[in-house]
């Protein structure tokens, strides 16, 4: 994009800067959009798995719903209560939101299709989402309640924890691919397992990865069953108690794109990214970006059954499942992948 | 024009976030001004053209460090007097300490710019070993020249967290642990019994 605003009379740097300012908004505003009507979606799916019928009243089939909801909390009074830290508790749900956007500057929708095309990109991903945090434990730091408290206290626990486990597994595909570049890595999944499939999901040395990072990506998301740091029947709405109008929008707005991005990092880095399932010259009639989107929405609809199916776990079992569960076979796993790796001669 | 435009926001604002930092009445003001003054220096690396340090560098310090000052700062119940009481008195120390640092900063500053060490060009610039890129440069350096000192620091690591687990671990004697296991093997049908007791016998448990 950078040499058709050269072309029109701009020198490099103004090119650059404007192409890059275009892709941004080129993928923030699909994407909000998308998060709208990923909570539609959402909402139905539960539904369904409830046999209820969902929002079904505004627009066709309900679509509009979203709109109407956003509709609602923009016109909604922002209340601040009076003995909160007023700075900080209006900065936090700015910071989950807009650090809910950042990580998407690295994330291939196509082939060469991205935005940031950096050779850290992986690490890039891991520092923004270890950024998450933030937002939750300034706000409940902020709100002087004891509930967001609480919920602050806990993801704050909960993000480290996990963080720890989807580094290891991080490092595994990393190992195999030979680069932290995002692009790069779904190209070295091009044919990996006996030249057909398309994905190091579909290597059973890998598998097991794959399953744990979607695993630890719900927990790093907090989505059920792992949304302890909204636990209604505990902590109220948690973090969010004491939020509303545009600021609790901006929580959940924030919470979807990176359940979002988490679907993204799974298709990304396991099954293939903009790649077709199967390497089939036929499938790749179909573009790139449509294999992506599919991938992420089938990965959409796997958290929201979770959620619909798997009931909330204890703060105990949570606590686990990362350290004594994941930690040591993703360690384990490193072992092995590397072995494997020496062994076959994979860094000659 | 855009590099001169970045360098100056990210120095300034380490700068002032870190001045800040020091100055902010509220240790929470503190901390997250310090977050904000890494962040700014991870931007300033990535200038130079280290970004594999300052992904480092918002990964572990902003990610993990930070977390844990956050969480252990917004819990205290800090006495904001006797912080000021103690001024005064361990002020020397401190002196003493921000003398040491300068001059170590003097030091390594002229070392770097005399040329005696092998790291970059004096100039400022990074140099990019060619054809490779930060990660692998490093590592290859790591894992080659420096590899006795990378993993006795590893293992000093690991013994200082066993040190302190050991340290900070005590065994109750009259607490009940879970087994997960048993928990994971009960099912419905050992776990219940169904009986028929007299009326007014009640049931034996």
């Amino acid at each position: 994009m950078t040499s058709f605003f050269q072309t029109l009379g701009m020198s490099y740097e103004w090119a650059w800067f404007v192409s890059t300012i275009c892709g941004i908004l080129l993928i923030a505003l699909p994407l909000l959009l998308g998060v709208a009507m990923i909570i539609y979606a959402d909402r139905k799916i539960w539904a369904a798995m409830a046999l209820r019928r969902g929002p079904n009243v505004v627009g066709p089939f309900g679509l509009l719903q979203s709109f109407a909801d956003g509709l609602k909390v923009f016109l909604q009074e922002t209340i601040i209560p009076s003995a909160a830290n007023k700075g900080i508790f209006l900065l936090a749900p700015i910071v989950t939101f807009t650090v809910a956007l950042m990580a998407w500057a690295v994330i291939p929708f196509n082939s060469g299709a991205i935005l940031a095309d950096i050779n850290v990109g992986l690490l890039y991903v891991l520092a923004i989402s270890s950024l998450g945090v933030y937002g939750t434990v300034m706000a409940g730091w902020a709100s002087n309640s004891k509930y967001p408290f609480f919920s602050a206290m806990r993801a704050s626990a909960q993000m480290i924890s996990y963080e720890v486990s989807i580094g290891f597994i991080l490092i595994c595909v990393v190992l195999w691919a030979g680069t932290f570049n995002l692009n790069d890595i779904v190209k070295a999944q091009d044919g990996h397992v006996l030249g057909l499939f398309n994905g190091f999901g579909f290597n059973p040395l890998l598998f097991p990865m794959a399953v744990m990072f979607l695993i630890s990506g719900m927990a790093e998301t907090q989505r059920a069953p792992f949304d302890l740091t909204e636990a209604e029947s505990e902590l109220v709405a948690g973090y969010q108690t004491e939020y509303s109008s545009m600021a609790f929008a901006a929580y959940w707005l924030g919470e979807y794109a990176n359940v979002l991005l988490m679907c993204a990092l799974n298709a990304t880095l396991f099954w293939g990214g903009w790649l077709p399932p199967l390497d089939i010259p036929v499938l790749y009639l179909v573009p790139g970006f449509i294999w992506f989107l599919l991938k992420v929405l089938f990965f959409f609809f796997v958290f929201s059954w979770v959620k619909a199916t798997v009931p909330r776990y204890r703060y105990d079992q949570l606590m686990r499942l990362g350290w004594k569960v994941f930690l040591p076979t993703s360690l384990l796993f490193v072992v092995l992948v590397s072995g494997y790796l020496m062994a076959t001669g994979h860094f000659a | 024009m855009i590099h001169v435009i970045a360098f100056y926001l990210f120095a300034v604002m380490t700068i002032g976030s870190g001045a800040i930092t020091i100055l902010s009445r509220n240790p929470v003001h503190s901390v997250l001004w310090l977050i904000l003054a890494f962040f700014n220096a991870a931007g300033l690396m990535i200038l130079v053209g280290a970004e594999f340090i300052a992904m480092l560098l918002v990964i572990v310090y902003v990610g993990a460090v930070a977390v844990l000052f956050l969480f252990v700062v917004m819990m205290l119940d800090i006495d904001f007097a006797e912080l000021r009481a103690g001024f005064v008195k361990n002020f020397p120390f401190g002196m003493l300490i921000a003398v040491v640092l300068l001059a170590e900063m003097v030091l390594g500053i002229g070392a770097y710019k005399a040329g005696a060490l092998q790291l970059g060009t004096p100039d400022g610039t990074a140099a990019q070993p060619l054809g490779t890129s930060n990660i692998e440069a490093i590592g290859a350096l790591l894992y080659s020249r420096y590899l006795f000192l990378f993993e006795a620091a590893g293992i000093i690591l690991l013994v200082a967290m066993i040190g302190a687990i050991v340290l900070t671990h005590r065994q109750r004697g009259d607490t009940r642990g879970q087994k997960i296991s048993k928990q994971i093997a009960r099912r419905p049908d050992e776990a219940t019994v169904n009986v028929k007791p007299e009326v007014g016998k009640g049931v034996s448990l």
